[in-house]
């Protein structure tokens, strides 16, 4: 089976460093879309069902939590897992996200192995779109 | 352990981890400096992030263009040869791993902490002034002979400190 996955970050250097750590993971990936904040997000998957978004929670317009909560709310995308990636290593944005609905978080750093670790096993048990 | 101690031990765990992990990197020194009552003029790339909670701030990283470019390129694994916004924003981003995990590590001590989004600034004949008297902490990193600065200013939010960007003479900047 292979994966959409959805990249949502302000920063651009982050987008791409993400694309490349995802084709390093030798996950079995279809599509990487991108995002530059919330409202982007949501407009890319009008048009393009994803498997898993990796957002970050710090982004103008729209941030990673709120997104989220668009994301919970819609009946249409409430079941796509949502993992955050962040500075945020603070209870309070992480445990809002896990309130929220987050399948779960990574800290920047990160290391490709770790985004393989939470991404296998949210996405293991994805059912085709 | 006090908080000055706090901070600068968490610079340079924090960069040295960023840069490890991000870059493949390993810095060498985190050499830690006082900085001097005069301020210092600066060419080259400065980066920073407001810190805001029950104590409130700022963290910075500045370095030279040819650095920023190096930083670029080991981050994004591209060839970055002059200082474009991807440059910029690679920068950016590298300082707001670091400080983001500085204010993780002191959010132990401190309580909830908030980070602004990063500002850069590049350019020629600027100086770097700053309001109130809280020390800055100062942390020198040594990348292949070329110098790294981290520094922080943390203080009660009662007196939060502001940094300021002066111009100097005839001053070019790229923000």
């Amino acid at each position: 089976m292979e994966f959409d996955i959805l990249v949502v970050d302000d920063s651009a250097a982050i987008r791409k460093i993400l694309q490349r750590v995802l084709r390093q993971t030798g996950m079995a990936i279809r599509a990487i879309h991108e995002a530059g904040d919330g409202q982007e997000a949501l407009a890319v998957l009008a048009d393009h069902p994803v498997h898993l978004v990796l957002t970050d929670i710090n982004m103008p317009k729209m941030d990673g939590l709120q997104l989220l909560a668009s994301l919970k709310a819609s009946p249409q995308l409430r079941n796509i897992p949502v993992v955050m990636i962040t500075t945020e290593g603070g209870e309070a944005k992480v445990g809002e996200a896990v309130k929220l609905g987050a399948a779960g978080y990574v800290r920047k750093p990160f290391t490709a192995e770790q985004i393989k670790e939470k991404l296998i096993g949210i996405l293991q048990p994805a059912l085709p779109l | 352990m006090n908080l000055n101690q706090l901070i600068i031990d968490s610079i340079t765990s924090s960069t040295t981890n960023v840069f490890s992990t991000m870059l493949g990197v390993e810095l060498a020194g985190g050499q830690v400096k006082a900085e001097g009552p005069a301020p210092e003029p600066n060419d080259g790339v400065v980066s920073f992030i407001g810190i805001a909670g029950t104590w409130a701030g700022t963290g910075s990283l500045s370095c030279s263009p040819h650095m920023a470019c190096r930083i670029c390129s080991a981050l994004l694994m591209t060839e970055s040869v002059s200082v474009d916004e991807e440059v910029l924003d690679a920068v950016a981003e590298l300082t707001n791993m670091i400080i983001g995990s500085v204010k993780t590590d002191l959010e132990t001590q401190l309580g909830p902490l908030g980070l602004s989004i990063p500002t850069v600034v590049f350019g020629r004949n600027f100086k770097t002034r700053r309001a109130g008297t809280a020390e800055w902490m100062d942390v020198v990193f040594n990348w292949d002979g070329e110098d790294l600065l981290i520094k922080m200013c943390l203080a009660p939010n009662e007196k939060a400190h502001a940094i300021h960007y002066v111009a100097a003479h005839t001053c070019s900047l790229e923000i």
